[in-house]
């Protein structure tokens, strides 16, 4: 048991990183917090994909003394995570057959997530900085308070409207 | 079958239609005037439209359109791969979007600053692209990426809906909550796929499943994490809390564009992974789609339905009936039978046209009149005939009577659970249809069979919706009966759609 | 504005430095890590530091939101120009092989990388200040004590 839990040490730490972001998102009331934890949730999926980007006794994906072959490694292949480093060109899989490299792939996804996450946040605390504007408070549950007597005010009004 | 577009132009159509709405978004975002932005947008939206409709007619009769970006070619690069599944869904997307640009003309003079509107329309473009985007393209990391490129936009429009109601922002933080959490399950499922399989693209990935055979624990895994991630974008019943808020506060063309197009597209990648990618026939996946899809879109349809008719606010009846529509396709889609899925499919289509026109007309009354309420909507009819007539035609579309696109789509869903044996379905069809009866027969009523208000003892004067907020939801209306009256060209969409799902073949 | 005076002069010596690590980031990318991204973010770093030594106001007149306005877009459209060169070039979009006749060596994506990642480092650095900009400039309505509305 303990020995799976270690030789998996990557995976228990997503879980636990992906499980207390999640919490940290339906558990707290703070605006700003909730932020927080979307982000902690969101990082446990980068690592996540660079674990399953790490291949055994791989090196990085870097072709060194080569700059001016043919498989200089832009785009990268889809390797397959099992062993193997897939590269691109025919010509680059032979050249490079001794070396075993680790899968680049999720590497440049994960900088794509990265960007998105980064986006997302900032989209988040925009609306966080004008909310408390607007509203005076992050705190989910006054916001909620001050809409349901905006709503009741906005039924009486319409009351009003209608008896003059 | 070929488009009509000759060459160049219909090569490189599937790239097209994602990179024009993107950099012409980016010029938007500078234009010092609005109505230079406006123009942009409305040139751009029309020419992706034209695209759309071209490449409908290019995948017609099982034609497949692949397009390697960069001449990577797949499965190494990243694939546009259009067929006759996402094609009829990306035409859906920039029609709608053309209409709601029309829209945007007028409404945010009222809705908008005027220093946000040139970014307005940016946002809009971008949210455009997206969509497109999470339809054309064949790899499903690119899928995650356009998502989230739609999914941010889409939080920003949503926001500058507070100029107009202050709740529009808590409406968008509650939707960037869920919908990040959404489309971060979906990255991990993509994630474990890519582990199983190695690849990317969409259709070697099912090629690699299907020489697996049997599903192993980590498909499961994915299977699971992409069923929550996308249902959580496609306001699946218990998950579609963020989306009362979000259609009710946003701007009004926002609102129609969202309610048309963004669930819809979520709803093709549910399509897409559930029956291309993976193979619904396995134990496990066939399980999923009777006991998980299909039930709780029928409780959703219920429960919704039953929220629909509590609501004051004529946005959030509108709203909910949006997630007890996806009840109805969820429930064509757990069928998993060719006619099932047809039926979900043409009500996919159909449903983006009726609640484009509802939430448009919604939008003049507000503009109007500043009316949301359903008690206000008393004699609407006599002040704004043509756009409640538009409304009428729509209302009377989403309740299912004949003669109407909605009649088609409920009747096709009623004959293929009656053939799939689903009785309990076939009630649940015909009992939430009642219900739909009752939420849009309050408005219906209020606005025909009432006096109008009164002001200072004289009747409300008449003031018609601006022309171009009237043509754009009297072409969804239109739309509405001519695919009611004459459904061959839906339903052979969805038909082709439905082969391209049950034939494996991708 | 006298106080304060080793960290305003090393940042003077320090933000040059910066930029052109940014730099050599971004053309390093060619062959090894590195890239317009990381690039993009290293320049907008150094406009930061700028801000946060020298006051907003200050950064303002040296790098005008005007400017990073603008710049955002430029970006893109260097991005998406490479992609319409190599369409206007007869091939497909994107397709970087075209951009040179070399066949016994891809210098044509040697070229198209380098132009699209200088699109990626000039849209990320201009949001990055932008996204600064829009947070840092806003007034503080609100006051760090609560108050009763």
């Amino acid at each position: 048991m303990l020995s799976d839990l270690l030789s998996h040490f990557n995976y228990v730490v997503v879980i636990l990183l992906m499980m207390t972001g999640l919490y940290v998102v339906f558990a707290s009331n703070n605006l700003i917090k909730k932020l927080v934890g979307l982000s902690v949730f969101q990082t446990s999926v980068f690592l996540l994909y660079i674990t399953m980007g790490k291949v055994k006794d791989g090196i990085p994906p870097i072709i060194e003394k080569s700059y001016d072959s043919h498989g200089d490694g832009h785009g990268g292949g889809h390797g397959d995570g099992h062993g193997d480093a897939v590269t691109h060109g025919a010509d680059a899989a032979v050249k490079t057959a001794e070396v075993l490299y680790s899968n680049p792939l999720p590497h440049v996804l994960i900088l794509t997530a990265i960007v998105v996450g980064v986006a997302t946040l900032a989209v988040g605390l925009a609306l966080v900085v004008r909310i408390r504007e607007v509203y005076g408070t992050i705190e989910e549950e006054e916001i909620d308070r001050l809409n349901y007597a905006f709503d009741i005010d906005g039924i009486e009004e319409a009351m009003e409207e209608d008896a003059l | 079958m070929s488009g009509f577009l000759t060459g160049w132009l219909s090569v490189e159509a599937p790239v097209l239609l994602v990179v024009l709405p993107l950099v012409m978004a980016a010029i938007c975002a500078v234009m010092p005037k609005d109505k230079i932005a406006w123009l942009l947008a409305f040139i751009t939206t029309l020419i992706c439209a034209v695209l759309a409709f071209d490449i409908v007619l290019q995948t017609r009769g099982e034609q497949v359109l692949s397009y390697a970006l960069g001449g990577w070619e797949p499965p190494f690069g990243i694939e546009y791969r259009i067929d006759g599944l996402n094609a009829p869904v990306a035409l859906l997307i920039s029609a709608i979007a053309v209409i709601c640009t029309l829209y945007a003309l007028c409404s945010t003079d009222a809705e908008i600053e005027p220093k946000k509107r040139a970014p307005f329309y940016a946002a809009f473009l971008v949210a455009f692209a997206g969509l497109l985007g999470m339809v054309v393209t064949g790899d499903a990391f690119n899928v995650f990426v356009f998502l989230e490129v739609s999914s941010i936009a889409t939080y920003v429009l949503v926001g500058m809906g507070a100029s107009r109601d202050r709740r529009a922002l808590n409406s968008a933080y509650n939707y960037l909550i869920l919908g990040s959490i959404g489309a971060t399950f979906f990255v991990i499922g993509v994630g474990f796929l890519y582990m199983e399989t190695g690849t990317l693209n969409m259709a070697d990935m099912a090629d690699k499943l299907a020489v697996m055979g049997d599903v192993s624990r980590v498909s499961q895994v994915a299977f699971a994490f992409i069923v929550v991630g996308l249902g959580l974008k496609l306001a699946m019943f218990p998950l579609h809390l963020w989306l009362p808020g979000a259609y009710a506060y946003s701007p009004t063309a926002i609102t129609a564009f969202l309610a048309a197009t963004a669930t819809k597209a979520a709803l093709y990648l549910l399509f897409r992974f559930v029956f291309t990618v993976f193979d619904p026939s396995l134990e496990f996946i066939g399980a999923t789609l009777t006991w998980l899809l299909a039930v709780l879109g029928v409780i959703g349809m219920f429960v919704a339905s039953l929220q629909a008719i509590f609501q004051s606010d004529a946005r959030r009846v509108l709203a909910f009936s949006s997630v007890a529509q996806v009840g109805y396709m969820l429930l064509g889609v757990g069928m998993g039978t060719a006619l099932g899925l047809s039926a979900g499919y043409v009500h996919l289509i159909n449903h983006g046209i009726i609640k484009g026109a509802l939430f448009l007309a919604l939008g003049a009354f507000w503009y109007r009149y500043g009316i949301v309420r359903v008690s206000d909507f008393k004699g609407l009819g006599k002040i704004m005939p043509w756009t409640m007539s538009a409304f009428t035609i729509a209302a009377l579309a989403l309740i299912g009577v004949p003669g109407t696109a909605g009649f088609i789509s409920k009747f096709q869903l009623l004959d293929a659970a009656a053939q799939n044996g689903w009785w309990w379905a076939v009630g649940a069809i015909v009992v939430t249809s009642i219900l739909a009866v009752i939420y849009m027969g309050r408005m219906l009523e209020a606005a025909w069979l009432q006096p109008a208000p009164e002001v200072n003892g004289k009747p409300v004067e008449k003031r018609e919706a601006p022309l171009p907020m009237l043509v754009g939801m009297w072409v969804l209306a239109i739309a509405a009966i001519v695919f009611g009256v004459v459904p061959s060209w839906p339903v052979e969409l969805a038909n082709g759609a439905a082969q391209v799902m049950l034939g494996g073949g991708l | 504005m006298n106080s304060h005076m080793i960290l305003r002069i090393v940042a003077k010596f320090l933000i040059p430095l910066i930029v052109v690590f940014g730099l050599y980031v971004h053309f390093h990318g060619d062959f090894g890590p590195g890239g317009g991204f990381q690039a993009g973010v290293i320049v907008a770093a150094g406009v930061i530091l700028y801000a946060l030594i020298f006051g907003l106001k200050a950064c303002k007149e040296a790098v005008p939101p005007s400017w990073i306005r603008i710049g955002m877009t430029v970006g893109v459209l260097f991005y998406v120009g490479t992609g319409i060169l190599t369409w206007l070039m007869g091939a497909k979009f994107l397709d970087f092989d075209i951009l040179h006749p070399a066949t016994d060596h891809p210098l044509g994506q040697h070229i198209g990388i380098i132009l699209v990642e200088l699109g990626v480092l000039f849209t990320v650095a201009t949001v990055m200040v932008a996204i600064f900009y829009a947070f840092g400039s806003r007034q503080p309505e609100i006051m760090d004590e609560e108050q009763d509305f």
